[in-house]
């Protein structure tokens, strides 16, 4: 066989091996929104679970799972920008940054079961928070912090490569060249990071089932507290995400509907992380292309 | 006058011995080019000038740099040095913005807040590196955009915007055609009227057609400086008579 005959045939391996798995996207895509066609309905969107009744709404679990998901994100985002940028920028190779790579490695392979163990021994025990937001946050935020570091460093090495002498070189300081330089060039690959993070605080369940728990109050907006357990925004009272209650509805769900439910819960939240890269996409873009210029 | 003075300079990465007893003086307003073969140590000294090498690890240096007669070592804010000094790079660098954010980067950076003394540094700068009428139209768009000569002159002009005394450059032509370098050597000629030039490079040429003074590097060591044509016409030592007339290099 020829060097060209070969490489006619890896080139058709490979593009069956993509079409194989375009298909296989847009099948179970197809499939969930097909199952849960009638989702977008007011009352189901909007309106509270039911208890052994059919016609349950998911309105707690929706805020649930957008609240979880901003608490969380101000918490690994912080803390996985910020190592990152300590690894790419500030820490000298060495033993020390050895042993931190190694322990973010390792964190990066735990399965999310066994933090959610973690989290219910630390967060909801220790600390007496019991099920809550906060509690599921830090757990969520376990889970992510190991990626979004990951992708920060490498996003701050590309970004700072051969930029960051000339910068220096003008009399800036480390910091500057991080905040003014840096990290605007570093931010669309970042955002990615943040997305990804943000597709697994939507789908986590196995983490958030021992801290976050599995009940969702009813949504009162008249009360606006942090810690006031009766108000929405409470970061100690336990909130049920959409993930988890898809779990719930299929392992002990009591209501007559609980397939139907879970499988129009499963179309909302594909189509809320849908919605939520594309937006946060477009608004990268147009972040980036501000600071950039335009071509 | 001597702008920049070298005193018994020595630098070791780790174990090597990369400058070796350098003393070497810069004219002020004038074109200096440091010449040698690869890895004989004149981007190194260039770098320590501005103090670059500070970012690496494992550096020594012993003896001194003056410039201005204030050690850069040990009598200068780091930042106040690289004001004063300012770099332009082998490969154009522009930071990923538009052309004017890219001039008023450094300004900025040292606390110049007013759009209209933004405007004024930006086209002066510009104007400095013969790029003005080439971008005028265009100072909002991105540099990226920008050809590899006008690019690497879009470098100077934010070096410019600083305001430096002296400006180091380190090979800035080897990554652009013929047609860019020329116009590169030619602002080096109208630069030297306001500013002092250090010019690392490979070319020969270059070094003969630009530089008022020429030093010539070879393993860490400065075989002879002077008068560029005393330099490729008159070379004291054997071995720089070598190198110039390319028997090896």
């Amino acid at each position: 066989m020829t060097a060209k005959q070969k490489d006619k045939i890896w080139t058709a391996v490979l593009y069956a091996v993509s079409v194989f798995v375009v298909i296989l996207l847009v099948v179970l895509i197809g499939l969930i929104f097909y199952k849960g066609r009638n989702a977008l309905s007011l009352s189901f969107l909007f309106g509270n679970p039911k208890v052994g009744a059919a016609g349950g709404g998911i309105a707690p679990m929706l805020f649930n799972s957008f609240y979880m998901l901003i608490v969380s994100l101000l918490i690994t985002v912080p803390l996985g920008v910020g190592a990152g940028i300590f690894l790419a920028e500030y820490a000298k190779e060495g033993r020390m940054v050895s042993i931190i790579r190694l322990c973010i490695e390792t964190l990066a392979s735990l399965p999310s079961i066994v933090v959610g163990l973690f989290g219910l021994l630390v967060f909801v025990k220790m600390t007496g928070w019991g099920f809550s937001v906060l509690s599921g946050a830090l757990a969520v935020a376990v889970i992510n912090f190991p990626s979004l570091t990951r992708v920060s460093e490498d996003a701050i090495r590309a970004a700072s490569a051969s930029v960051k002498e000339a910068s220096l070189g003008l009399g800036a300081t480390t910091w500057q060249t991080i905040a003014k330089l840096i990290l605007p060039t570093a931010l669309p690959q970042i955002l990615t990071g943040i997305i990804l993070a943000s597709g697994r605080i939507f789908g986590e369940s196995a983490a958030l089932l021992f801290t976050a728990g599995m009940s969702a109050p009813p949504l009162n907006f008249n009360s606006i507290s942090l810690v006031n357990a009766s108000s929405p925004f409470s970061l100690l009272r336990p909130a049920e995400t959409l993930s988890v209650y898809i779990w719930k509805l299929n392992s002990e769900g009591m209501v007559p509907d609980a397939a139907d439910i879970a499988n129009k819960t499963s179309a909302v939240l594909v189509m809320m992380v849908l919605i939520f890269n594309v937006s946060s996409r477009i608004l990268g873009r147009k972040i980036h292309e501000k600071y950039s210029g335009k071509n | 006058m001597d702008i920049i003075k070298t005193k018994d300079l020595n630098l070791f990465y780790g174990e090597n011995h990369a400058l070796k007893n350098i003393n070497l003086d810069i004219k002020k307003n004038s074109v200096t080019a440091l010449i040698g073969p690869s890895g004989c140590g004149k981007s190194t000294f260039l770098r320590t000038i501005n103090r670059m090498n500070d970012l690496i690890d494992n550096v020594k240096i012993t003896g001194n740099i003056f410039c201005e007669g204030k050690d850069v070592y040990t009598e200068y804010d780091v930042i106040d040095l690289r004001k004063k000094i300012g770099m332009v790079f082998q490969k154009p660098n522009p930071f990923p913005m538009s052309i004017y954010d890219n001039i008023a980067y450094g300004p900025r950076i040292h606390g110049i807040k007013d759009k209209r003394t933004l405007d004024e540094i930006v086209e002066k700068s510009l104007k400095g590196a013969v790029l003005w009428e080439e971008v005028k139209d265009r100072l909002k768009k991105s540099a990226m955009g920008l050809s590899g000569g006008q690019q690497q002159r879009l470098c100077i002009a934010r070096t410019l915007a600083v305001e430096p005394e002296v400006i180091l450059m380190d090979e800035p032509t080897s990554a652009l055609d013929p047609i860019s370098t020329l116009k590169i050597e030619e602002l080096m000629d109208v630069l030297k009227k306001k500013y002092t030039v250090i010019i690392v490079t490979h070319n020969m040429q270059q070094a003969g057609r630009i530089a008022d003074e020429t030093a010539f590097f070879l393993v860490g060591e400065i075989v002879e400086s002077g008068k560029t044509e005393d330099l490729f016409y008159k070379p004291r030592d054997k071995r720089t008579e070598d190198y110039i007339t390319g028997r090896f290099g």
